[in-house]
């Protein structure tokens, strides 16, 4: 099956086209201020390097990094009403409570508490009151805020004082987006609402940008489907993420590292990815990325997400270097470094000046940095191998020497020998590992239903069979498909001996 | 407070920085042993208060004057409740004001019932608002789900009153109760209808009481344990082996979890989690039981660790503790044995706290024998 994959960054725009598993083509373009020709620019070059190849591509698979840039750099966020359905419990820790300041005075437009919730066995708290909650949403309207994210507690055992109050809203309030927290996490209230918050922030940028994407394949002239990567190495229908940007948040590292396995063929290994902006050291664990232990912070604020286990740093190809190579990054000049970089005809000394001139790298044109001096060169590489080593060895959890993956487009900054590391894997295409890993991202099946009067051990079974079946059926090869998740939530407020369970699972797609 | 309540208020008192509010987060989730509810909510409010500009004090159990009156608190129920419900400083101060008008007299200072969890910074949460110093020290040195589970009770001290609050406007004083234990099966009932949680003021001690049987030092032991943590992750080492030098502990699985069997019921979160071992312990497995605290760890079917010596799952990476309630699938822990306190250790002491008291029918052996270093 033939599938382009494509990784959106925030300084290049990667894509690959791939037929079962082998790497047909491979460009590499720099990501542009509007995104869609960036990404239409990619297609165009990756469909003429293939050649006649290119013939019955059935999906464009595409992974971007805007979400989570968009949350750590503060930008085309916009603005929302937080409402918790959760009185008289819980009133000194509103809505946004935890958010670095600069982050909630951007997003919050409205932190709101109002009667109602549920207790741990799934019954009520207290009577909701549908006057305060549809003053609360006239307030919304008045103050022209469209974004509005409801919260509720306990409400992953039961949606209904959410869906109640997101009615009302509805009623009052017709042009409000609204984000349930209970389609959206498990039990945590604060996190939970945290994510809720955080995608309803996301709302008009996701829309605009798989806006973007559809354009973009449209003119392609491909007949293909459009698909997003989420966080767990899965994709999502491009209609689906419109509404879920916070599931697309970690797709960049799941892709790079998911990429880095398949190229070099090692499924136990470090990965360290160099883009442009910044260098992101992971774990691969029989081929998967290991996960984020417990709470994950996005931009600052606290989550639930399950997310690879990452160390990021300031380094990348576009990363500033001073003058004196004293200091480097944490700034980089980004998408700009096409004009930017001295080797480009710039002003500005970037780590890929410093890799040209150190000829490790072959790109722009290396007579612009001639002049450099060789102290220069050698104490700026110097300092990038030590930040580059400490990271990695931070993210090593036991002391056994390990091969290390190096990939991205600012691999060759990656120093050949680390202490913990027995040997550092280098190979074709390393540069796009990243849309290689969108281009075969994997297929899931997931369930979540209440079972009444069977065992836990039974329910959960039961729940594993279907979510394969689902799986398999949406085209999962079945001797890959991997149990990821596994949640049950006994409802004791119903008769007889009810559990909630949800399974995930994911497959490789079926060649 | 009043001016009799402490013999020598300058040396033996200090206001908690910030700094520390935030270490004894990391401590007292780490002496929890998976119980006593997440502190984060609590640390939150906390930060909160700071801002507002309060402050609070730390004093010295030995400086309290022999008949100084200590309110005794802690939040009570399944910790998952803690969860959804966030703790609230207005409704942790409930109990101890109504207990203050039950007895007709004003408190001197606070001490947290336990210092594991949450519950070591409920005494802060009330401090922040009535202005009270906390006591350094608690009655469990650990947490543990059950009243008569700590160092007054094994002494035979007084049991009543009792006062406890929910979030709608329930309250319930309960004047006198023939036991302990019947004092925790009535106040469990209660606190099951008030949606297995509920804050709570315990039966008043004297200073007398807290300095003879109190479990001392124990605020500043956590404050100790979470600064450890802080500084091996400001110096990249490995926090895990930190704490194992700062508590004399012992480490005894490292692994991930495959299976957390888990209800809230009857008031309590109960349950076990499933590890598959990782690293030195790969091909074994352990399975760790709790009824909102851990209670006895098995080893291939072998119990290897029991309460009260404590049973701490932190998370490997990071060191921070892993509670009963948070605990998932997936989760990459190390499972640690501390030292309990010495009070638990007797006979009495074991009978109220030890693997019989949590429905195991196995002699308690400590994992530290008789080299225990406290």
């Amino acid at each position: 099956m033939k599938r382009i994959g494509i990784d959106v960054g925030g300084t290049n725009t990667d894509a690959v086209l791939i037929d079962n598993d082998q790497v047909i083509a491979a460009i590499k373009t720099f990501t542009t201020q509007d995104v869609t020709t960036g990404v239409r620019v990619a297609l165009k070059e990756v469909v003429e390097a293939a050649g006649p190849a290119a013939d019955a591509v059935e999906a464009v698979m595409i992974g971007t990094t805007h979400y989570t840039n968009a949350v750590v750099q503060r930008r085309q966020l916009d603005r929302v009403a937080g409402i918790r359905v959760s009185l008289p419990a819980s009133a000194s820790l509103p809505p946004f409570c935890d958010w670095p300041e600069d982050l909630a005075e951007q997003v919050n437009h409205g932190a709101y508490l109002v009667h109602g919730g549920h207790e741990y066995d799934g019954r009520d708290m207290v009577p909701m009151q549908d006057m305060e909650i549809a003053e609360v949403a006239r307030k919304i309207r008045k103050d022209g805020v469209n974004r509005v994210a409801i919260s509720a507690s306990f409400s992953p055992l039961t949606a209904a004082c959410e869906e109640h109050a997101a009615d009302i809203v509805r009623q009052e309030h017709p042009d409000a987006h609204i984000t349930l927290s209970s389609s959206l996490g498990r039990i945590g209230l604060l996190e939970r609402e945290n994510v809720a918050l955080m995608n309803a922030s996301l709302i008009g940028l996701a829309s605009d940008i798989t806006q973007a994407f559809s354009d973009a394949v449209a003119a392609s002239g491909l007949n293909a489907r459009l698909y997003i990567t989420q966080n767990d190495g899965t994709v999502a229908h491009a209609d689906a993420a419109r509404d879920f940007p916070v599931f697309s948040f970690a797709s960049g590292p799941t892709n790079s590292m998911r990429g880095a396995a398949l190229l070099t063929g090692r499924k136990n290994a470090m990965v360290c990815d160099v883009g442009g902006t910044t260098a992101d050291v992971g774990c691969l664990i029989n081929g998967f990325p290991r996960e984020a232990n417990n709470v994950v912070e996005v931009g600052g604020v606290r989550t639930l997400f399950r997310m690879p286990d990452l160390l990021s740093i300031a380094i990348g190809g576009g990363t500033k270097v001073s003058s004196d190579a004293h200091e480097i990054g944490p700034h980089s000049v980004g998408y700009r470094l096409g004009t930017q970089a001295l080797v480009f005809g710039g002003q500005t000394l970037t780590c890929t000046d410093i890799a040209v001139a150190a000829g490790l790298a072959d790109v722009g044109d290396p007579a612009l940095v001639k002049h450099l001096d060789k102290g220069l060169i050698t104490r700026a590489l110097a300092t990038v191998h030590e930040r580059i080593s400490e990271a990695v060895d931070r993210m090593k959890t036991d002391a056994t020497p390990v091969p290390l993956l190096a990939v991205g487009g600012g691999a060759m900054l990656i120093p050949e020998t680390m202490p913990g590391i027995n040997e550092v894997v280098h190979v074709e295409h390393e540069a796009v590992a990243n849309a290689v890993g969108a281009a075969i991202a994997q297929i899931s099946g997931e369930t979540d239903r209440i079972y009444r009067d069977v065992s836990r051990e039974e329910a959960i079974e039961n729940a594993k069979t279907a979510a394969i079946a689902q799986a398999i059926k949406a085209g999962a090869q079945e001797d890959t498909i991997k149990v990821i998740e596994v949640e049950d939530l006994p409802l004791s407020y119903l008769p007889g001996q009810a559990l909630r369970a949800r399974v995930r699972v994911v497959g490789e797609a079926a060649s | 407070m009043t001016a009799h309540a402490l013999r020598t208020p300058n040396q033996l008192q200090r206001v908690l920085s910030a700094d520390d509010v935030e270490a004894l987060a990391i401590g007292a989730w780490i002496l929890g042993t998976g119980g006593g509810g997440d502190p984060y909510h609590k640390l939150l409010n906390l930060r909160r208060l700071y801002k507002d500009g309060h402050k609070i004090t730390l004093v010295d159990p030995m400086a309290l004057a022999d008949d100084a009156r200590v309110a005794v608190v802690s939040n009570m129920g399944a910790p998952i409740v803690g969860q959804e419900r966030l703790a609230d400083p207005e409704f942790s101060a409930r109990p101890v004001r109504m207990m203050e008008q039950y007895l007709g007299e004003k408190f001197d200072a606070i001490m947290a019932l336990e210092i594991g969890g949450g519950n070591g910074l409920q005494p802060l949460l009330i401090s922040a608002l009535t202005g009270l110093p906390v006591v350094d020290a608690d009655t469990m040195g650990r947490a543990y789900p059950e009243a008569q589970m700590t160092s007054v009770a094994v002494a035979e001290l007084k049991c009543y009153p009792f006062a406890m609050a929910d979030i709608r406007d329930n309250e319930v004083v309960i004047p006198r109760a023939a036991s302990w234990r019947w004092m925790e099966r009535i106040s469990r009932k209660v606190c099951t209808e008030m949606g297995a949680s509920a804050a709570t003021c315990k039966a008043p001690r004297s200073g007398a009481e807290v300095k003879q049987h109190g479990i001392l030092y124990t605020t500043s032991k956590a404050i100790r344990l979470g600064e450890t943590v802080l500084e091996a992750k400001r110096t990249h080492s490995n926090p895990i082996d930190a704490v194992l030098t700062a508590s004399h502990g012992k480490r005894m699985f490292t692994g991930k979890v495959i299976d957390v069997d888990r209800i809230a019921t009857e008031g309590f979160l109960r349950g076990k989690a499933t590890l598959e071992g990782q690293d030195g312990d790969l091909g074994r497995e352990m399975i760790v039981h709790f009824q909102n605290e851990f209670s006895v760890a098995f080893l291939d079917g072998e119990p290897v660790v029991m309460t009260p010596d404590l049973i701490c799952l932190l998370d490997s990476v990071s060191g921070e503790g892993i509670g009963t309630d948070i605990i998932r699938f997936g989760q990459r822990i190390s499972v640690l044995a501390l030292p309990g306190p010495e009070c638990f250790l007797s006979d009495k002491g074991l009978e109220a706290v030890g693997p019989v008291a949590f429905g195991f029918d196995i002699p308690f052996t400590s994992v530290f024998g008789d080299e225990v270093v406290r």
